[in-house]
């Protein structure tokens, strides 16, 4: 009681006097996720409307991988992620293990099959109600992707946030690929468990706790954008 | 309003993704331990490094093991760890040196309060191992091929005990950094073998206190070497070597002795002194 | 305006259509000629959704084949408008100019022939509000707009008012009245005898997947030829 108690005072200063060193792992934790996000983006939805959309032979493998991909662990995709990037490794001489630029691929890897999987589920629903219409307008499975990922956009949010969610929580890829650098690859869940390593629980905490106000922010501001936005799409 | 969230959002987002990448200033990366870097020393070290080379220290801290697993794989430049014999191997396998003696620190043998193996007080940790053996005591074991790990195996070597046997009993091998084990140890009322930096900088020992302490077979040797860049030719040889110099140049080591905490050196500079014998 | 080559006549040549070893449509002779709108009528269950949707090509035919008169991608003249609109979630401009980007009509041109289409149906004042916030009517003369902005050869209807109040198919009738006499050629099914007979330059009666009767509608609103027809036109439960 007495350690939640003094996590709540140890977090409320670290808002209230924006504290530099955790303004920048709080920074640094958003432009990894946010970055990682934007990219699994890219490919994760097209990906996502593709599977929602065309007949095509391993459709069916593929949707079935990617619901298994869903449950990747963070360390085993940090670990790939890692012996690609390791000097030793094939993409060694980019010279990227220990940056943010590897903690941002290891995450995309993470968090893109999450967000094929769900943009699929989505975009079936609305691909059932558009087909008829949209192959009498001409629009073959390929024109039709875009088609639903923009007028899907307010409900993809909802999966863009899924994918933040996991991206900004998880702690075993970005440990492994930026080793928790301090000022430079550490970020708030390594953070966390640096101060749990310790032993200084309430710190540890604190900083969980001004994780999950920022987290907590992101997706409010999401659900108000994408509740008037979606009151409006109909 | 609407549009006034959207533009802001959307301001956020862009923002963050165009925070400029953290200035390309000259670095290293070392690879190191847990207790290094939980102890806080190079929380204080590197700043003063930093201020007199200009350049930045990136430090990924890791079990002694996996740090040299690191190196070997040339994604470190320099390799600043606890585990001689393992660093004499990596040295004459051609991954790296030479190696250079820094600074040591000692073990000690924490144990709970009400010591169930009878060993407070002990100065011979043999004689305190094979107590905690035959009263099946409770005992938390790093088991990650760290520099401590490598240690406590073979202090149980000299004890004449075969640990593996309480596995699963009341041998407990986690898998963890220093700062986790500790924390299972205070959770169990566990003996643990731990470095006396991150036992003095750790915060939730609740019923954990030193129990043994002082036997010449604690002591804790720190070396430093450059990773081969023959092997490796990514390897920054010139800032590489120049921490290493200011590692065990005068200025280094009145620097490593000049951390402490709550008035305790935690770490005792040694490059220039024979390495004492165990 | 219209330019002189058009895929009309279109000939159905022994059409058939089988879903899970059934038949639906059997042997279907029918050619549609350009002018007067073709109403499809028959009960329930005839096939006439099923024969708009493969003269429309949304359909394989599993018999026979459709025959366009040879104008270069007949695909993109014709264009087809469903009992319950799909809109896309856009706004009522966004989905007039959605189907002018896919035809490919250059980007200068679309924004003025959406609006153009939207004006014919009456819905230029709401031009930029959400489509599917829109009542049934307004939606089901936003997909007539949609359509009608591509200029097609053929436009066909599948039961456009059946889910419409009076005043709306009213609305409804008056646009395709208005898109017949510019020269689009109009096929549509309906199960409204009425609007039929407003309609109808010529009508299709269909039962049991059968083509039964294609007649001048004064003809056969007057002296169907085939008893089905009549027991049909007299409001019987024809099965």
């Amino acid at each position: 009681m007495n350690d939640l108690g003094s996590a709540l005072t140890t977090a409320a200063s670290m808002v209230t006097t924006a504290d530099p060193a955790v303004v920048q792992v709080v920074l640094l934790s958003l432009r990894v996720s946010l970055t990682a996000v934007a990219i699994a983006a890219l490919v994760g939805l097209p990906l996502g409307a593709l599977l929602a959309v065309a007949q095509f032979p391993g459709r069916r493998v593929m949707i079935v991988a990617l619901n298994a991909l869903m449950g990747l662990p963070p360390v085993v995709c940090g670990l790939l992620v890692y012996l690609l990037l390791s000097r030793s490794g094939p993409l060694g001489p980019l010279g990227l293990l220990f940056t943010p630029t590897a903690m941002v691929i290891a995450q995309a890897v993470l968090i893109a099959p999450i967000l094929a999987a769900l943009a699929r589920q989505l975009l079936e629903g609305m691909w059932e109600e558009y087909s008829e219409q949209l192959r009498s307008f001409g629009a073959g499975p390929w024109r039709a992707v875009p088609t639903l990922l923009w007028d899907g956009r307010y409900a993809l949010l909802t999966v863009l946030l899924a994918g933040f969610g996991r991206a900004s929580a998880e702690v075993g890829a970005v440990m492994i690929v930026g080793g928790n650098i301090d000022g430079f690859t550490r970020v708030m869940t390594t953070a966390i468990a640096l101060e749990t390593s310790k032993g200084d629980l309430p710190l540890a905490l604190a900083l969980g706790m001004v994780l999950m106000a920022i987290v907590l922010t992101v997706n409010a501001a999401a659900q108000v954008l994408r509740d008037s936005s979606a009151r409006w799409a109909g | 309003m609407l549009k006034t969230l959207r533009r802001t959002l959307l301001a956020v987002f862009l923002g963050a993704l165009a925070l400029p990448a953290l200035a390309q200033e000259r670095s290293i990366t070392v690879a190191s331990t847990t207790s290094t870097e939980q102890s806080g020393l190079f929380g204080y070290l590197l700043p003063i490094f930093t201020q007199a080379s200009g350049i930045t220290v990136r430090v990924v801290a890791l079990g002694t093991g996996q740090a040299l697993d690191v190196g070997r794989r040339g994604d470190a430049d320099v390799l600043f760890v606890h585990d001689r014999v393992a660093e004499t191997r990596f040295v004459t396998e051609g991954y790296g040196g030479p190696r250079h003696h820094v600074m040591f620190n000692d073990f000690v043998l924490i144990g709970p309060a009400a010591d169930p193996a009878h060993i407070a007080g002990l100065r011979d940790t043999a004689e305190a191992l094979r107590r905690i053996a035959a009263a099946a005591s409770p005992f938390v074991s790093r088991g990650d091929r760290s520099g401590t790990h490598a240690a406590e195996l073979r202090l149980w070597v000299q004890a004449g005990v075969d640990p593996v046997q309480g596995r699963g009993a009341w041998y407990r091998e986690v898998g963890q950094g220093m700062g986790p084990a500790l924390n299972a140890a205070a959770a169990q009322n566990a003996y643990i073998l731990a470095d006396r930096g991150t036992w003095l900088a750790f915060r939730n020992r609740q019923e954990l206190k030193i129990v043994v302490e002082g036997d010449a077979r604690l002591f804790n040797q720190y070396g430093v070497m450059l990773v081969s860049p023959q092997r490796h030719p990514s390897v920054k040889v010139v800032d590489g070597q120049r921490f290493i110099d200011w590692l065990i140049s005068p200025a280094g080591q009145t620097a490593i002795a000049g951390y402490k905490i709550n008035g305790e050196q935690l770490f005792f500079p040694n490059a220039t002194q024979p390495e004492p014998v165990s | 305006m219209r330019a002189p080559d058009t895929i009309l006549p279109l000939t159905a040549e022994g059409l058939g259509f089988a879903r899970n070893g059934v038949d639906i449509l059997c042997d279907v002779f029918l050619t549609i000629e350009p002018g007067a709108p073709t109403l499809i009528i028959g009960p329930n269950g005839a096939g006439k959704s099923v024969l708009l949707r493969l003269l429309h090509g949304l359909l394989d035919p599993t018999a026979g084949r459709i025959v366009y008169a040879p104008a270069p991608e007949p695909r993109r003249r014709q264009a087809m408008v469903f009992q319950r609109p799909v809109l896309l979630r856009r706004s009522v401009l966004g989905n007039a100019l959605y189907p002018l980007a896919l035809a490919g009509v250059p980007r200068g041109e679309r924004d003025a022939r959406a609006r153009a289409a939207l004006a014919l149906v009456g819905l230029e004042a709401l031009a930029g509000r959400p489509a599917r916030r829109l009542s049934g009517g307004e939606q089901q003369r936003l997909a007539l707009a949609r359509a009608a902005a591509l200029n097609p050869d053929v436009l066909f209807l599948d039961e456009p008012c059946a889910s419409l109040d009076p005043a709306a198919t009213r609305a409804v009738e008056q646009i395709v009245t208005a898109l017949a006499a510019r020269g689009t050629k109009i096929v549509m099914t309906t199960h409204d005898l009425g609007q039929a007979r407003r309609l109808a330059g010529d009508v299709v009666f269909l039962h049991r997947g059968r083509l039964l009767e294609q007649t001048p509608a004064e003809v056969f609103f007057t002296e169907p030829e085939t008893p089905e027809a009549a027991a049909f036109l007299q409001g019987q439960l024809v099965w």
